[in-house]
């Protein structure tokens, strides 16, 4: 969706494309570039209009809490009782400069819950992309080698159900098996409360948890962290990994059937030997770009991955603001991620972009 | 069976009329199958006519009421483990699982109609403005439906929740807080479904006859341009129904679920078992959770043989077809690509 490949190019279209390649390359970049505003401004447009509709964000956190005189001078300190189109000048004002406003309950700035929690959910992504690359690649290379027998049947019924169940009901089960039953995984929360004090002490922390234990330098400090991380990271890995397996085991069947395949199995090369070597590069190609898709679908999944495992991040801040009805908060997060997607598409885009002439205009 | 069934081509199609029954969207693909294809259509559709049957008929099948609390003998009990009485326990909140599991399947099916409803006549009308119109109302449509596409599904339903209801609400206000949250996100991918259908349809040669006989922008969109560029729904409408149980267990595990006492939701039930994991009661989270993943399960298969039963790269081969045949197969392909999903 946020690439056009051309598919329908004469073949003779390459060698141009090659010559154009210097501009056609700036021109599709500048174009990708210049898209990332109007996608911000519209998504950031939508959730303010959207929140606004609900009334005064003070009323609804705060509304049973104050008296009406009390309420009413909240309103007008915070501004809310001014003309909408006014608010709403200011907020794009506002968010230019990169301030999404201050949350109602706690009147911290937004900002700043970005910048102490968002080191949290990118952690705890990167580990379900890896969890994400390790199972869904190689299972989606023996599907495809299966194909149409019991092997690829049974991979894709696992595919299937990866996506079939809800991150939080796969967190639940997992917490359920690995850590009540068996009692070998922790369950839940990012380290033990003594490892977390450990790591509180280090001056300047980057707030992901693995480097600020390694530099730490005590073993049982990484292994308690990285023991937090494995079933969340499953969790929320294995969503991802069912699209992966499908991407491959399509894109894979594909370019299979092409001509430089049957050129080589036609040398006598053996199948598993073509999936492996001929087939896997090119199938990858449109993985860099669902990564794109799947920021967003993991960060919906974050919220809701980090709600079940205590997971102190941007997702379980969201929910916690979400049940203090605090909006101010939750507009502010949602435009940030927002901001964020779209500049992850961006660089998406860009890795296509690079990988495949194709992909350009 | 004969290899006339096998050409979904419409040109075919519109020569030698098979009878309507066999043209119907989900059955004709049945007869299309093969082997292990077939085996998966058949186990989604066994699955989906089982929830839907069971959300039909939840008052007939359910023991108790999803809101009840006490039988003839007294108060349930909350958290009791699965018993004669309590098939699959009791709740923290001291209801029959069991019952409220069946219950749930009739939200479910509920929040999906309301939400496949609007978003279809929507996105069709805006899909079908979009393409036959084109110019600047079809690129600002476009961008908007981009944006909005590209964003987490879940929170963007977590916001419209939040205006529609402000949170928790009664049974029809809740199941239309969801289905309405769900139908924003959809509403770009019936647009864009439509729109390339549209795009595509616009320029064959009979719509240019219509124009040249005087036919009217009205008769040409609807009666020519409508009727020819909606064969991809189904298969949207399908998978679609199976994301909109994931965004509405979403929705309700984040605590915008529909009140105990006005309706059973399963998300809801999730969020609440979540602390009764911990100590080890599994019964209040395994089930409603199961029932989630059983449905998206069976609508997913059935979703997915029809898009690889439309894709000739994906579909399984018949043995015989090895010859010339398989040109036949590859016609037109409905791959997903071209509705611009990647997955």
């Amino acid at each position: 969706m946020t690439t056009v490949t051309a598919p329908d190019a004469p073949p003779g279209a390459t060698a141009a494309i090659r010559k154009a390649r210097g501009g056609g390359f700036w021109r599709y970049l500048l174009v990708r570039f210049l898209l990332i505003f109007p996608t911000i401004f519209i998504l950031v447009s939508l959730v303010f209009f959207l929140m606004r509709l609900t009334g005064d964000p003070i009323t609804a956190s705060l509304g049973d809490r104050l008296s009406p005189d009390q309420l009413a001078e909240r309103i007008h300190a915070a501004g809310y009782d001014r003309p909408l189109i006014v608010q709403y000048l200011e907020y794009l004002a506002n968010i230019f400069t990169g301030n999404f406003g201050s949350s109602i309950t706690d009147g911290r700035p937004v900002t700043e819950i970005l910048l102490t929690y968002g080191s949290a959910t990118l952690e705890l992504a990167i580990y379900a992309l890896i969890v994400a690359f390790i199972v869904g690649i190689p299972l989606g290379m023996v599907a495809a080698y299966f194909r149409d027998r019991w092997g690829d049947a049974a991979l894709r019924i696992f595919a299937i159900l990866c996506y079939a169940t809800p991150v939080f009901f796969a967190g639940l089960v997992l917490k359920l098996v690995f850590a009540v039953w068996l009692k070998a995984l922790p369950v839940a929360g990012r380290a033990s409360t003594r490892t977390e004090l450990k790591l509180q002490q280090l001056d300047d922390p980057t707030g992901i948890y693995l480097i600020d234990a390694i530099r730490t330098g005590s073993s049982s400090a990484i292994t308690d962290v990285l023991t937090h991380a494995v079933l969340p990271a499953l969790a929320l890995g294995l969503l991802t990994a069912g699209v992966f397996l499908r991407l491959v085991r399509t894109n894979v069947i594909g370019t299979l059937s092409r001509d430089y395949v049957d050129a080589a199995r036609s040398r006598g090369v053996r199948e598993y030997r073509l999936v492996r070597r001929h087939a896997l590069k090119p199938a990858l190609v449109p993985i860099i770009t669902v990564i794109g898709l799947q920021i967003a679908m993991l960060l919906g999944g974050a919220v809701l991955t980090e709600t079940t495992f205590e997971w102190k991040g941007l997702g379980f801040q969201l929910a916690e603001y979400l049940s203090k009805r605090d909006f101010v908060a939750v507009q502010g997060i949602v435009a940030l991620l927002a901001v964020i997607v779209a500049l992850t598409n961006f660089i998406v885009d860009l890795i296509a972009a690079i990988l495949d002439p194709r992909v350009r205009y | 069976m004969s290899t006339e069934t096998q050409t979904p081509a419409p040109e075919k199609a519109a020569r030698v009329r098979p009878p309507w029954w066999n043209r119907l969207p989900v059955l004709q693909q049945l007869r299309q199958s093969v082997g292990l294809q077939r085996g998966m259509l058949i186990v989604g559709l066994v699955i989906t006519s089982v929830f839907v049957l069971v959300a039909i008929f939840a008052p007939l099948v359910a023991p108790y009421g999803y809101n009840q609390l006490r039988g003839p003998d007294g108060l349930f009990g909350a958290q009791q483990p699965p018993s004669p009485e309590h098939l699959l326990g009791t709740t923290v909140g001291g209801y029959d699982v069991l019952s409220r599991v069946i219950w749930g399947a009739q939200t479910a099916l509920l929040v999906i109609l309301v939400a496949i409803v609007l978003s279809v006549f929507i996105g069709i009308a805006l899909g079908l403005l979009s393409g036959y119109i084109g110019g600047w109302f079809d690129r600002i449509t476009i961008v908007i439906a981009d944006a909005i596409y590209a964003f987490p599904s879940l929170l963007l339903a977590i916001v419209a929740a939040i205006v529609i209801s402000g949170g928790q609400s009664s049974l029809w206000g809740g199941i239309l807080a969801a289905a309405i949250s769900i139908t924003v996100v959809f509403i770009p991918q019936y647009l864009r479904v439509v729109r390339a259908e549209v795009v595509r349809v616009k320029s064959e040669a009979f719509v240019e006859s219509a124009r040249v006989i005087g036919a009217s922008n009205r008769r040409i969109m609807f009666r020519h341009v409508l009727r020819n560029s909606t064969r991809t729904l189904p298969l949207v409408i399908t998978l679609n129904s199976s994301e909109a149980i994931l965004t509405l267990a979403g929705l309700g595990f984040l605590g915008f679920g529909i009140e105990p006492s006005a309706a059973a939701e399963w998300g809801y039930d999730l969020n609440k078992s979540l602390s009764d994991v911990t100590s080890g009661i599994w019964w209040t989270s395994i089930f409603p959770g199961l029932a989630i993943v059983l449905v998206v399960l069976g609508i997913t298969l059935v979703g997915e043989s029809l898009n690889d039963l439309a894709d000739p790269r994906l579909r399984a081969r018949r043995k015989p077809a090895k010859t010339p045949a398989q040109a036949v197969a590859a016609e037109k392909p409905v791959a997903r690509e071209e509705m611009g999903d990647v997955v």
